[in-house]
């Protein structure tokens, strides 16, 4: 299954900053069903918001991965803060720029703003503001033990870098 | 910095982490139990503590958490005479005298009180 909620990588700053499209688009299946045609009211097909913090929890995850070379098992742990201000439909952009607020050995915080961009007239407004913590999960406080597999930085997030024309050790 | 000054900053950083009202955060609120934070939030936590006092933090120095990974510290899911020891001597700042009744690591997470992240942030300043 493809998990990917983000089209491309546009910057990607060490430690500092990484910059993401996603083009929605009306063949996306999950927009069939969000929301459809009920009685009177018509279809109003939006990319739901838990899909929009995925997009950003991967812009951000892939700075945050970067950071420490993809050696380190990156995971979201909490959604620290998510505001929407309007609804991603399609035909629009979302660009996602994520910033490190912090960065340590056990994790990482990063602050989100994602923007609706109009490809038509190329104004971009605010769609979002989303406040994230990464754990290092081999770090973890409980002590527990994961795979030594690095199963968060596989081939499909690797090869987004590699499409965008970045590659993991620049 | 006066005591009433760290307390107010300490409460405001727990708020933001924790989503909690201003009202529950007492000095001899839990963490874990009373405040329910969770692992990922004292990183949270010792991520804003550090930014809003301007001081370092080393995770391991405000939690301990590297006794209780250590056998020679706990056996069978308790700590252990040497491992009270250990704590006392890293944990200055924390009441360790309820837990030392029941020792369960489990039930460590509960020694972390609001008053005791003042007494910390108190000894970095």
């Amino acid at each position: 299954m493809r998990w990917i909620w983000i089209d491309r990588i546009l910057e990607l700053e060490r430690g500092k900053r990484c910059v993401t499209i996603k083009n929605v688009s009306a063949a996306e299946e999950v927009l069939h069903d969000h929301f459809p045609a009920e009685g009177d009211r018509p279809a109003m097909p939006v990319l739901p918001n838990p899909l929009i913090i995925e997009g950003m929890a991967q812009t951000a995850g892939i700075m945050v991965g970067h950071a420490g070379d993809f050696k380190e098992k990156v995971i979201l742990a909490k959604i620290t803060k998510a505001e929407f201000y309007n609804a991603a439909r399609p035909g629009y952009s979302i660009r996602f720029t994520a910033e490190m607020d912090n960065y340590s050995k056990a994790g990482a915080s990063t602050q989100g703003v994602c923007e609706l961009i109009d490809p038509h007239t190329q104004e971009a407004s605010p769609l979002a503001e989303i406040t994230l913590m990464f754990s290092h999960i081999d770090h973890n406080m409980a002590g527990l033990a994961f795979p030594e597999h690095n199963f968060v930085f596989t081939g499909q997030l690797m090869e987004m870098l590699r499409v965008s024309g970045f590659t993991s050790d620049k | 910095m006066t005591h009433d000054e760290v307390f107010e900053k300490v409460r405001e950083v727990l708020e933001d982490a924790l989503g909690v009202d201003e009202d529950e955060v007492t000095p001899e609120a839990t963490l874990g139990g009373d405040l329910g934070a969770e692992s990922i939030d004292y990183l949270d936590i010792v991520f804003r503590l550090e930014k809003a006092f301007g001081i370092k933090i080393n995770q391991a120095e405000l939690m301990a958490d590297n006794v209780l990974s250590d056998p020679q510290y706990v056996q069978d899911g308790k700590v252990t005479d040497k491992g009270m020891e250990e704590l006392r001597k890293q944990l200055p700042h924390a009441d360790l005298d309820a837990f030392d009744e029941s020792r369960q690591v489990d039930e460590f997470p509960n020694i972390f009180t609001v008053e005791s992240m003042v007494k910390f942030v108190e000894s970095k300043l």
